[in-house]
């Protein structure tokens, strides 16, 4: 991987959010939200429940079009894009972005090791020539899909599910499913790896194996990982950087040691101050 | 004819002309709003196009002509009664149908793969088109117009305009029965519990809402407007056959969704627009084409505005 | 022991006594149901309208419904009773899915079996110009059932209007062939393309609706096609057809009597007696062919990213978006490519009679190609083959009951998906495997 050889400075901007508003009608989803993710560094973006993560996410990726604000990625290979104008599977195929969702989404009728494989489609796509070459059986294809199992076992290597591979993915145990739509993502060999509350429903065990997984990806692949959860032990253990969003708004934001001692974000989570639980709603 | 036909074609640019049509075209999109209802509950509720819809209006159609029937038989012949009671027995029979084709072949299915039940719902249709074929025959049955008369309600150039009783009496009824069921959904019990289902069954059972029962009822109301529906159609045109239901069906179900599916004045809506493009393009255009008008309205209503006219737009859930 | 027998008793009491209700229940809802139409019937005499009456023919009726719901309480009584012993044993719950399980452990096996049946099948001693007539029928419906199965079962698009293609493909060869003169061999793959453009055309602006309303659109699509074939007179010839269609040669050898100076027939070609079988029996293989090609591409097509792409679109397209699939290019080429094999089938259909109308083009056709692909099971090679058989071959024994086989053939749609939703091959045979079939059982077992 080249690029874990880059030299790690804290101008390495992978991701820079500006003044980020969704609007649903008369209900405003986000409210001007900054803030920068870099490269080799886990981001994580916490808050209560309703506060606007997911929809941070979905703009990012192009299901939602944003009301405002700019999304700049500074691909380290491919240089700059422009998020807010791509559309939305562009950001997965040319600027590299990744993601999980929160009710995981696997193709649950197809096996593990072909949820790893539709990841690589892009590439295995070139390769077959929009299928001629795949058709008539040429080497040429058949070394790209050789290239794309050994892939795929790698990442099933990682995530433990070497023995499952030929398993219908529907049928894994919860935490399975969640291991292997990582692993999915990872397919694609994304600069930007966007996760939605992985930790959701995982024991106390898979919740620590889900950690080393994350800090491995960031240390070995040398990507971005933007985060989040709601999982304190996860956030707070792993975390190179922190945004605390309520309400559509950003109150806080710094390293896991500033956030947790922060009155704004103690408050937001206790609700002190605040006129009662119907706000949340 | 041919001289009628000459005169008619003179006037066409006409004022009167135009009336006539819009005449003919509410007429015509009363019927089908009606039908249309029936497709939006349904698919409202369980999310599934009703494919054998179309047949229910047809049975009810063939109902009220067996009823007359009878009733001819019987030496009835007082006018407003023997309507009453075609339209009750229509209404009865074609509700009782709905209701069994709901237990029989889509019920078991409910949680089965989409496509399963809408192939149920086409064997349904086809086993009801050719069910009908076979015991009342495969010939046209042609009534003779009960209710005749009218009023002409304008003249110019030789061209009158008439409005028959027999199409008053199809809009006050229809907007009688829109009023009384928008009552029946906004205001009673049964249309909260058809509500609550149509937003989550799961939830509705669980507070308490009988689910199996909602759907059950929205079937039979939704047949019951398709066989005033019918009663109508064989009112209108006098002549009925086994093959009515599947054009009808899919016009209804065009105009649901132009009105947008799931809304019920969406639907209406949808039904009179429905008419009235086939009634105009009928008389300004091709005759031959008005069903091709119909559809390629369709695509553009689902290509341009998905949600049709009435409906809400949805946010994808991710 | 005696506690068991006395519980199984009060158990079989109340079984009884519920099916005594579900009986009564039908028997007087059938009853409601059969007045206006089995117990009277409006008949036409002259211009004016009667009443008859059948009331035994309508009490017979009835008793036969009911007698059918005790059959099928009793049938679900003891699928119910085998279940319960299932799961005490689970090894037996296995067994389910054992015919779909054997189907595709022996899938190549059966393959090879069924296409040396389909090869030697003129030859057979039984064999007559009606039967290779009838195999000719069923491949065009298997090979029809294989294109559609790109769209519904791979990509999952509902396609209610599959016919439409059909229809281009097969007036496509009619008008070429009946106004250029141009040969089969240059019609059709000329029919193919053209059925795939009016599928790109078609799919361009409809594909990124939902599924049911793809279905709704794709049949208006359907009776659009054939409204404008009915009355486009002038190019069409309207409801009357295109007849005189030239039949295919044996790459340029006619097959009859005698030819026109200069042209060798296709008995003289082989030195053998001239025979009308022998231009039937062409027309089977020829369209065993396109249904193999047809069918061998698919296969292939499974196992490279468009097929898979397909696959996991039907699954999930949000999912596929967030990979960077981009959606609309997948399902363009599921709908073009089905509607190519469409189009092949209907330039077949077209030499095949000769002739051409829209009436062979109603949505009927589309319901039945539709019906074959799910009755057998989506995305399954082999239940295509297997409903095909069913809807088209099987129906052929009851001509002598013409009136009763729609009406059968819709019950049969009906009863089929409430018993088996899924289709009678719903399995799904992954398109490649990390570990060899016999060492992935292991791990299998352990769920």
């Amino acid at each position: 991987m080249s690029a874990a050889t880059m030299i790690q400075t804290a101008d390495d901007a992978l991701l820079d959010v500006e003044h980020l508003t969704m609007r649903f009608g008369g209900l405003l989803a986000i409210d001007d939200l900054s803030f920068t993710a870099r490269v080799h560094e886990i981001t994580s973006i916490i808050g209560p429940n309703g506060a606007g993560k997911t929809t941070v996410f979905n703009c990012l990726t192009g299901f939602y079009k944003p009301t405002v604000g700019r999304l700049r990625l500074c691909h380290p290979d491919k240089g700059e894009y422009y998020l807010e104008r791509m559309e939305g599977f562009r950001i997965a195929q040319v600027a590299d972005v990744g993601r999980t969702f929160q009710n995981i989404r696997l193709f649950p009728k197809m096996t593990v090791l072909e949820n790893l494989i539709i990841a690589q489609h892009n590439r295995l796509m070139k390769a077959s020539v929009f299928a001629l070459a795949g058709l008539l059986g040429l080497a040429r294809y058949r070394v790209a899909e050789k290239a794309a199992v050994e892939k795929a076992k790698f990442w099933l290597d990682r995530v433990n599910l070497t023995a499952r591979a030929d398993w219908e993915a529907g049928n894994l145990p919860y935490g399975d499913q969640r291991r292997l739509e990582i692993a999915r993502a990872m397919c694609i060999a994304p600069c930007l790896l966007c996760l939605d509350e992985p930790a959701a429903g995982l024991n106390p065990r898979e919740s620590l194996e889900l950690n080393e997984l994350l800090l491995s990806i960031r240390d070995e692949q040398g990507i971005g990982i933007l985060l989040i959860e709601h999982d304190m032990s996860v956030v707070m253990g792993i975390s190179d950087h922190i945004v605390v969003l309520d309400h559509g708004r950003k109150i806080s934001d710094g390293d896991p040691a500033f956030v947790r001692n922060d009155p704004t974000v103690i408050r937001a989570y206790l609700g002190e101050a605040e006129d009662g639980e119907g706000a949340d709603a | 004819m041919r001289g009628k036909l000459r005169i008619i074609f003179r006037g066409r640019f006409d004022l009167a002309y135009f009336f006539q049509q819009l005449i003919n075209g509410l007429t015509l999109g009363a019927i089908y709003g009606l039908i249309a209802i029936g497709y939006t509950m349904v698919y409202g509720i369980i999310g599934m196009i009703n494919f054998a819809h179309g047949e229910i209006y047809m049975l009810g159609a063939f109902v009220s002509v067996v009823t007359y029937l009878v009733l001819s038989a019987l030496g009835l012949s007082y006018i407003p009664l023997v309507l009453l009671v075609m339209l009750l027995s229509s209404m009865l029979f074609t509700s009782i149908y709905g209701w069994s084709i709901e237990r029989i072949a889509y019920r078991p299915l409910r949680g089965a793969p989409r496509l399963a039940a809408l192939i149920s719902a086409i064997g349904m249709s086809i086993a009801l088109q050719n069910y009908v074929q076979l015991t009342q025959g495969a010939r046209v049955k042609a009534l003779a117009p009960i209710i005749s008369g009218g009023f002409t309600v304008m003249e110019q150039n030789g061209f009158t305009v008439r409005l028959s009783t027999l199409q008053i009496f199809i809009m006050i009824l229809t907007t009688a029965l829109m009023v009384g069921f928008s009552y029946l959904i906004d205001k009673t019990p049964l249309g909260r519990q058809q509500r609550a289902c149509e937003q989550d069954s799961t939830m509705a059972a669980l507070v308490g809402v009988n689910v199996d029962r909602t759907i059950s009822t929205t079937f039979v109301l939704g047949a019951a407007l398709a066989a005033v529906a019918g009663v109508m159609v064989t009112l209108y045109y006098g002549v009925v056959d086994f093959y009515i239901g599947f054009l009808a069906g899919m016009k209804a179900f065009t105009a649901a969704v132009l009105g947008g599916i799931g809304s019920l004045p969406g639907a209406m809506l949808g039904g009179i627009l429905i008419g009235l493009i086939e009634a105009f393009w009928s008389a300004y255009f091709t005759i031959e084409y008005k069903d091709v008008a119909a559809f390629s309205i369709l695509v553009l209503v689902l290509i341009f505005r998905p949600t049709g006219l009435l409906g809400k737009p949805e946010i994808e859930k991710v | 022991m005696s506690e068991m027998t006395t519980s199984h008793k009060a158990a079989s009491a109340s079984a009884v006594s519920v099916i005594a209700r579900d009986t009564l229940l039908t028997a007087v809802v059938a009853l409601v149901l059969a007045v206006p139409f089995i117990g009277l019937k409006s008949d036409s005499v002259g211009t004016a309208l009667t009443l008859v009456t059948r009331w035994p023919l309508m009490l017979a009726m009835v008793g036969a419904v009911a007698a059918g719901r005790v059959l099928v309480s009793l049938w679900r009584l003891r699928s119910a009773a085998k279940a319960q012993r299932a799961t005490a044993h689970t090894a037996a719950g296995d067994a389910k899915a054992s015919l779909a399980a054997w189907g595709n452990s022996h899938m190549k096996a059966i393959g090879f079996a069924g296409f040396a049946l389909a090869v030697v099948l003129p030859f057979l001693p039984f064999s007559n110009r009606y039967v290779v007539d009838i195999g000719t029928t069923f491949l065009i419906y298997v090979m029809l059932g294989w294109g559609l199965n790109i769209v519904v079962g791979l990509a999952g698009l509902l396609d209610l209007g599959y016919v439409a293609f059909y229809a281009v493909g097969a007036y496509t060869y009619a008008l070429i062939s009946t106004q250029a003169g141009w040969s089969f061999w240059v019609c059709l793959p000329l029919a193919g393309t053209f059925a795939a453009m009016f599928g790109l055309m078609l799919g361009f602006p409809v594909l990124r609706l939902r599924g049911d309303y793809l279905a709704i659109v794709t049949l208006g699509f359907g009776e659009i096609i054939r409204v404008i074939l009915m009355n486009w007179v002038d190019f069409t010839k309207g409801p009357d057809g295109v007849s005189g269609i030239p039949r295919p040669s044996f790459f340029g050898a006619p097959f009859s009597r005698s030819a026109p100076e200069g042209v060798t027939t296709f008995s003289d070609l082989l030195g053998i007696e001239y025979s009308s079988m022998h231009r039937v029996v062409f027309l089977y293989f020829l369209i065993l062919a396109l249904a193999a090609i047809t069918n061998l591409f698919t296969l292939r097509m499974r196992k490279l990213p468009t097929g898979r792409a397909w696959e996991a679109l039907r699954e999930d397209e949000i999912a596929c978006r967030s990979l960077g699939i981009n959606p609309t290019n997948v399902k363009l080429s599921a709908f073009a490519l089905g509607a190519m094999f469409a189009g092949f089938a209907g330039a077949f259909f077209a030499t095949r009679q000769g002739f051409v109308s829209p009436e062979s083009f109603t949505f009927m056709e589309s319901a039945i190609i539709l019906a074959i692909v799910v009755l057998g099971g989506m995305g399954s090679q082999l239940g295509v083959v297997l409903a095909a058989f069913a809807l088209v071959v099987l129906p052929e024994w009851f001509r002598e009951f013409e009136q009763y086989r729609m009406f059968l053939f819709g019950a049969a749609m009906v009863a089929i998906m409430v018993v088996k939703p899924t289709g009678v091959m719903g399995h799904r045979e992954p398109t490649i495997r990390l570990h060899p079939v016999g060492k992935s059982k292991k791990p299998e077992a352990a769920r």
